[in-house]
């Protein structure tokens, strides 16, 4: 394969590079100008309408426009070219193969937050303050490191099947064969295989929440953990009425961002299994409606759900941000 | 805030740090020779005189053949670059069906395209993007394909690019060594099939082996086995019907045809060969579904032409040789469609030099050139049989160029997209998975895209 960069054939693109790149510094200049040049005393109102405008005018191009334009699709045929109401919306919650799909990203959004944060919460406290703490959160903190793709792969070996009479390759087949089993296809049994699936992402993100509710956990005040110890309180007494009301807000953070997290969840199914035997959740059959079957509408129809879905966990989240604040 | 209390002076920064990167772009720029130029030789040129001269102009290909085979066909065309001055801008993705959609829509196509799905190409033209093909290249595949290949670029009897390669589907690998020391003969009706797959079997062995897992195509495979035996059991018209969905795809004659390969697909006794029970062929790499017969677990292998690519290093392909291919056969022995695939070249571009490309590729001289380099099959009529690089390409060219073959596109590339590359293949791979046959009927049909 021919690697070299040809700068010849490239030069379009290199002039357009530099284009950007001057017209950058232009805008840039531009602004500062602009800024040294207003009137004395509205300065503090025009400043910031002069530095907000850029940021606005990228947020209406890269983020509004393609909003509104995914909703008006989600009303039409999949070329696009006719409005069809909201038959892409009805299609969605009666298709049998639809409703499997929200089904289970229903299944993932019930599992997911709550599993990766009692698994995080779990671990944080029993190696708190333990010889081994650091090590012990390095390693379940590693698997954060490794790409939802590398995970995908990773853990599709360890589902792996071989036939009973065979070696088996699949580290979870061997141990079910070591115990006097016959192995198993993981991955082919619904309901069942969503269950596997959600394990690849607990692995994961349950580092990102150890480590998190462990900082929080180690930010309780050392008085009012002396003060229950000499009242006499048992460690699960601790841990329920000291330890968890204390970093309540630090779990809150983990379950939201776990939640929309997994609601957008693609990359481990369409790794995994893409798809197949039930196992398809919203952004997945979204992007094979889009992109790969040319049905934009119900594609659209689906960004535009995912996106009705993820609202109320945001907006729940500013609200417990700015009660923070206060 | 120091910074805007200064701001012509950090106005003036900024704007030298860019003319600074302005400078250092162009200095990394310095244009370099390209291929071209003089043209070559007059007797090397001689055989692209035809195609004029282009000097300088350049053409870009965007298709979804990649790494060896993507290099191969540039050496094939670096004759005809040179001779014509042109410069061909070839690139392969493994994202085809999805980026050129992206790509057209962003007003940014390619000026060719080879799309291996006439499927694709139908709507690319029904939506007005392509350039119908010149009076040279329609010419040209009137003259190298019959019109069972032409009909599938042709749409609303405008037609829109010749073929290019081709693959034939309706072959079924065996190993001669163990068919000739177990006294196996081939079989040449359906039923002397399953009588064969039944006498194997009751030698211990599972006849059949199968994989369909191929990433987000997983199915496909099990798709081909379906139209391969549809279009044996209702015959070419109806098959056609059946693709254009004029027959709905839970019609009892498709109920039956499913049943058909279900016999063995779904049969505990035949399949999988090396790998296990029923469910193992779902989750089984295509790429790995027939190696088994190299180790004798298993007899019989149904794949395309170009599965000679996938055997284990030091396997012989060849009639007596450690895997071979025979014709899947149907119920009557008198009739042979053929079921395939291939590749056609459309244009987004009407530019002479883009018409030239179109034309040269649609020659016997192109097929026959790029057969010469590695293994290649084409439907070409002008292809010389003697540049076959294996015995496989032989038997697929003899078969593609009999004038008696009824030849048959491969149906899923044929459908729209949601059921072709969607619906049929999950379907199938449910159907593998245990769904029966009337269930993952009807829930293709009900796929079918209204309008």
């Amino acid at each position: 394969m021919n690697l070299d960069f040809d700068f010849a054939a490239e030069q379009p693109k290199l002039v357009q590079l530099l284009l950007g790149i001057v017209a950058f510094c232009a805008v840039v200049a531009l602004l500062l100008l602009l800024l040294d040049r207003a009137p004395m005393r509205q300065r503090a109102r025009l400043h910031a309408a002069i530095l907000l405008a850029p940021a606005l005018i990228l947020l209406a191009i890269g983020l509004v426009v393609p909003a509104v334009r995914t909703t008006m699709l989600s009303f039409m045929s999949g070329d696009g070219a006719a409005w069809v109401g909201l038959d892409n919306y009805i299609w969605m919650f009666t298709q049998p193969e639809a409703v499997t799909v929200l089904r289970n990203t229903l299944i993932w959004l019930a599992l997911v937050p709550i599993l990766v944060t009692s698994v995080g919460l779990l671990y944080a406290v029993v190696v708190d303050r333990t010889r081994f703490e650091s090590i012990a959160k390095s390693l379940v903190f590693l698997p954060m490191a490794i790409s939802f793709v590398g995970a995908g792969i990773i853990w599709k070996f360890v589902y792996a099947y071989r036939p009973e009479e065979s070696d088996q390759i699949g580290l979870l087949n061997q141990i079910v064969v070591a115990l006097g089993g016959t192995p198993q296809q993981w991955l082919l049994e619904p309901p069942l295989n969503t269950l596997f699936l959600i394990v690849v992402m607990v692995w994961i993100q349950a580092g990102f929440a150890t480590v998190v509710l462990s900082a929080a956990i180690k930010g309780i005040p050392a008085e009012i953990i002396e003060a229950a110890k000499l009242d006499g309180a048992s460690p699960v007494q601790m841990f329920f009425r000291v330890t968890l009301p204390s970093i309540r807000s630090a779990v809150v953070v983990v379950l939201v961002t776990q939640s929309i997290g997994t609601l957008k969840l693609f990359d481990i199914v369409r790794t995994m299994t893409g798809g197949q035997f039930d196992t398809s959740v919203i952004a997945n059959e979204m992007y094979n409606q889009a992109f790969r079957y040319g049905e934009t509408g119900k594609g659209a129809a689906l960004a535009v759900f995912l996106f009705v879905l993820v609202t109320p966990i945001v907006v729940y989240q500013i609200r417990q941000r700015r009660e923070a604040v206060r | 805030m120091s910074l805007l209390s200064h701001p012509a002076r950090v106005a003036l920064i900024a704007g030298s740090v860019g003319l600074a990167l302005v400078a250092g772009g162009c200095g990394s720029s310095e244009p370099t020779s390209t291929a071209g130029g003089d043209g070559g030789t007059s007797a090397e040129c001689a055989p692209y005189a035809e195609y004029g001269k282009h000097e300088g102009k350049k053409v870009s290909i965007y298709s979804p053949i990649r790494d060896v085979e993507a290099d191969l066909f540039q050496q094939t065309w670096a004759p005809f670059e040179k001779c014509t001055g042109m410069k061909i801008n070839y690139e392969g993705t493994g994202e085809f069906e999805a980026q050129i959609q992206v790509r057209a829509d962003g007003g940014n196509p390619p000026d060719i395209a080879f799309f291996p799905q006439p499927g694709l190409l139908e709507r690319f033209a029904k939506a007005g993007k392509l350039k119908p093909a010149s009076a040279k290249v329609k010419e040209l595949a009137d003259k190298n394909w019959s019109a069972d290949w032409t009909k599938y670029s042709t749409i609303d009897d405008v037609f829109y690019g010749a073929p290019l390669g081709a693959s034939v589907k309706s072959f079924v690998w065996y190993s001669p060594s163990m068919f000739k020391e177990r006294g196996w003969a081939i079989p040449k009706t359906w039923d002397e099939l399953m009588t064969l797959s039944e006498t194997i079997a009751a030698g211990g062995v599972k006849p059949w082996c199968a994989g369909i897992e191929s990433g987000d195509a997983t199915g496909w495979p099990a798709t081909d086995w379906i139209e391969d035996v549809l279009l044996r059991e209702i015959g070419p018209e109806g098959y056609d019907e059946w693709v254009g969905h004029k027959l709905a795809f839970n019609d009892p004659k498709v109920v039956a045809a499913v049943d058909k390969v279900g016999a063995i697909l779904k049969n505990d006794k035949f399949v999988n060969g090396g790998y296990g029970p029923v469910k193992s062929i779902a989750s089984t790499a295509f790429q790995e579904g027939g190696v088994p017969i190299t180790a004798g677990k298993c007899a019989l292998h149904r794949q395309a032409s170009f599965y000679a690519n996938f055997w284990p290093e030091g396997t012989k392909v060849a009639e007596d040789g450690d895997v071979f291919a025979f014709y899947l056969p149907g119920n009557d022995p008198a009739k042979k469609p053929v079921l395939g695939a291939g590749e056609f070249v459309a244009a987004f571009a009407d530019r002479p030099e883009v018409q030239a490309v179109q034309a040269y590729l649609a020659t016997a001289d192109y097929a026959n050139a790029r057969m010469k380099l590695g293994t290649y099959v084409s439907a070409n009529k002008g292809v010389d049989i003697a540049n076959a690089q294996n015995p496989i390409d032989k038997l697929s060219i003899e078969m593609l160029q009999d004038p008696n073959t009824v030849f048959r596109f491969d149906g899923s590339d044929l459908m729209p997209a949601a059921v072709g590359a969607g619906t049929f293949w999950k379907g199938m791979t449910d159907w593998i998975n245990g769904k029966d046959t009337k269930t993952v009927l009807d829930f293709i049909e009900n796929s079918w895209p209204k309008s």
